[in-house]
């Protein structure tokens, strides 16, 4: 049997990390850590004396990550950052999904790959929540506001949802706007107007 | 004619101007190009991307392509340095525990003398020192370790320690770095934070240390020369608009937009006025040209300054100094800088290699056409660097 891994995953939202440790679960029995906490990153490093380490492309920690790479004490490890030009494209799927390896000399490419594949499928699947929820939680701030200038004109003008509502679209129109951009100035215009 | 779109990398520094300016103001537009300018957070992060072809250029600390170059980094396609984009622009901060120490023994805080902060640090520091530098191959790292090691401080005693830049702060409040040196406005904004004092510009060390430089794939740079040559000459009258002082407030208001800096404007018309704060009691302290985009030659990419970092990197890591200055040299495209700008009407240099830290004042010397004037580059302690001859 192949010997065991231990891989890092460098990352402080947890919410992003257990995922990732999932996805290389299903791999095979492989030792994984996490580190969330960023200070003493070279030490804690040091301390598991991983075999691969998996960050995030834009963590601005890879820096201090690069400077043990190039290391080469006596008792630190080798690490090498993983760019292999050998398998472009796999360094172009990883770089795409904003994963950065960096893995032990002599780790057998044919090990590497279905961890960073793994990794990118996660980094892929995480990306696509978080736009799917930012996207739903804009929608529903905007209806929010969108409810609070229709109550507002329906106050000020006497005037019925529905045409509070119709208003609102037609000034949208002519100034060529969104509706809910209207609807924020509207409500940011009547707080002001508004003695308390 | 629709523009040419260049993705260009950046991390969020004074000195990544010239890109800024060169699309806010219409530079780019001129020569028929949008940038499309991508907001990074790490030097890594940058070099990878440029790598993998997700950027077409980087803003890049120049020692970058030279640690490519002399294979200290990922095995990416060959980079090259076209032309430097600013010099100066750093400045070393000392922790509040030392910066009293040192006022105890008479140390003025000038913000000018290397060579008294130098002697003044030997004498209250013992034992190990340890300064953040934001990558492991920067300008700042050469910065201080030339300083220090010229100073009196024993290789041993100092400790390099990688911090981004907009952790300096941070880091240094937390006690695990008792200096820094790092690029505006990231210094002064670790002043306001309340936890260090500005002992140095970067200029005081070495008067004209070029900092970042514009960095491409070669196989861009040499299959792609219109884009190539059109994006140099919008960065070049970028970095001239901005060498005029009267623009510099303005740069400072542009560049501290949210999409850019995002910090309040006063922060980095600091270093862009060469007017610092150095304590956060308020001390103001002039430092004439703190940062330079284009008087007296600054974007010319010497293939001495190759020479001259792979010297320094291969000493360090224990490789062959002359092999390394031999690979390191061909990646500073000074052809290309010749070829993209003499139609923009760049004074050229005679050669391509100089005597590195020789002109202790500005001096005019002959150019391609006509004389130039080439900016004093002395380093404090009068050391200089020849250049192996041009292989």
């Amino acid at each position: 049997m192949e010997k065991r891994l231990t891989i890092v995953i460098v990352e402080p939202d947890k919410e992003r990390a257990l995922p990732i440790v999932d996805g290389l679960r299903e791999l095979g029995d492989h030792d994984i850590r996490i580190i969330a906490e960023e200070t003493g990153l070279a030490r804690q490093i040091a301390e598991f004396r991983p075999d691969v380490v998996l960050i995030d492309l834009a963590n601005p920690s890879r820096d201090i990550l690069e400077e043990l790479a190039l290391a080469s004490g006596p008792t630190e490890r080798p690490v090498a950052m993983f760019v292999d030009r050998s398998d472009e494209q796999l360094t172009r799927a990883a770089i795409e999904a904003g994963v950065s390896a960096y893995v032990v000399d002599g780790l057998r490419p044919d090990r590497i790959k279905p961890i960073l594949d793994a990794a990118i499928a996660r980094f892929h699947m995480f990306q696509r929540m978080r736009t799917e929820l930012a996207a739903t939680r804009a929608a529903l701030e905007e209806r929010k506001i969108i409810d609070r200038a229709k109550a507002v004109l329906m106050k000020a003008r006497g005037i019925d949802e529905e045409a509070a509502y119709a208003l609102l679209r037609k000034t949208a129109m002519d100034q060529g706007k969104r509706v809910a951009d209207i609807a924020q100035q509207l409500v940011m215009a009547a707080g002001l107007l508004t003695c308390r | 004619m629709p523009l040419t779109r260049l993705r260009l990398g950046y991390l969020p520094l004074i000195d990544a101007a010239p890109l800024v300016i060169a699309q806010e103001m219409g530079f780019a537009a001129e020569e028929g190009l949008q940038l499309d300018l991508v907001r990074l957070t790490a030097w890594a992060q940058s070099r990878d991307m440029l790598g993998a072809g997700l950027i077409d250029a980087a803003h890049m600390l120049v020692p970058m392509p030279v640690g490519q170059a002399l294979g200290l980094g990922p095995d990416l396609p060959a980079f090259d340095l076209v032309m430097f984009l600013s010099q100066g622009g750093q400045a070393i901060a000392v922790n509040n525990r030392i910066e009293q120490q040192l006022r105890a023994i008479g140390h003025p805080f000038d913000f000018a003398d290397a060579l008294a902060a130098g002697r003044a640090l030997r004498r209250v520091v013992q034992g190990r020192l340890r300064v953040g530098v934001p990558f492991l191959f920067s300008t700042q790292l050469e910065l201080v370790s030339h300083w220090l090691l010229a100073s009196g401080f024993g290789a041993a005693e100092l400790e390099l320690v990688t911090v981004p830049p907009p952790k300096m702060a941070e880091v240094m409040a937390a006690g695990e770095v008792d200096a820094f040196c790092v690029g505006e406005p990231w210094a002064s904004f670790a002043v306001d934070s309340g936890g260090a004092a500005l002992l140095l510009p970067g200029a005081a060390i070495w008067s004209a240390a070029p900092e970042k430089g514009l960095v491409l794939r070669r196989d861009f740079a040499d299959t792609r020369p219109d884009e190539t040559g059109a994006l140099m000459r919008a960065l070049w009258r970028a970095g001239r608009w901005l060498d005029e002082l009267g623009h510099r407030a303005l740069a400072s208001e542009i560049l501290s937009r949210p999409a850019y800096l995002d910090l309040p404007p006063e922060l980095a018309e600091r270093g862009f006025a060469g007017r610092l704060m150095i304590a956060s009691g308020g001390e103001l302290r002039e430092a004439p040209g703190f940062i330079a985009f284009h008087a007296g030659a600054a974007s010319f990419p010497w293939k001495s300054i190759a020479a001259m970092i792979a010297d320094r990197i291969a000493r360090r890591r224990g490789l062959d100094v002359a092999e390394a200055m031999a690979r390191a040299m061909p990646h500073f495209r000074t052809d290309l800088y010749r070829q993209h700008l003499r139609p923009a009407g760049a004074a050229l240099p005679g050669a391509s290699l100089r005597l590195e830290g020789a002109l202790s004042q500005d001096r005019v010397v002959p150019a391609e056409k006509g004389q130039m004037i080439l900016r004093a580059d002395r380093f404090f302690d009068g050391f200089t660097f020849e250049p192996p001859v041009a292989p």
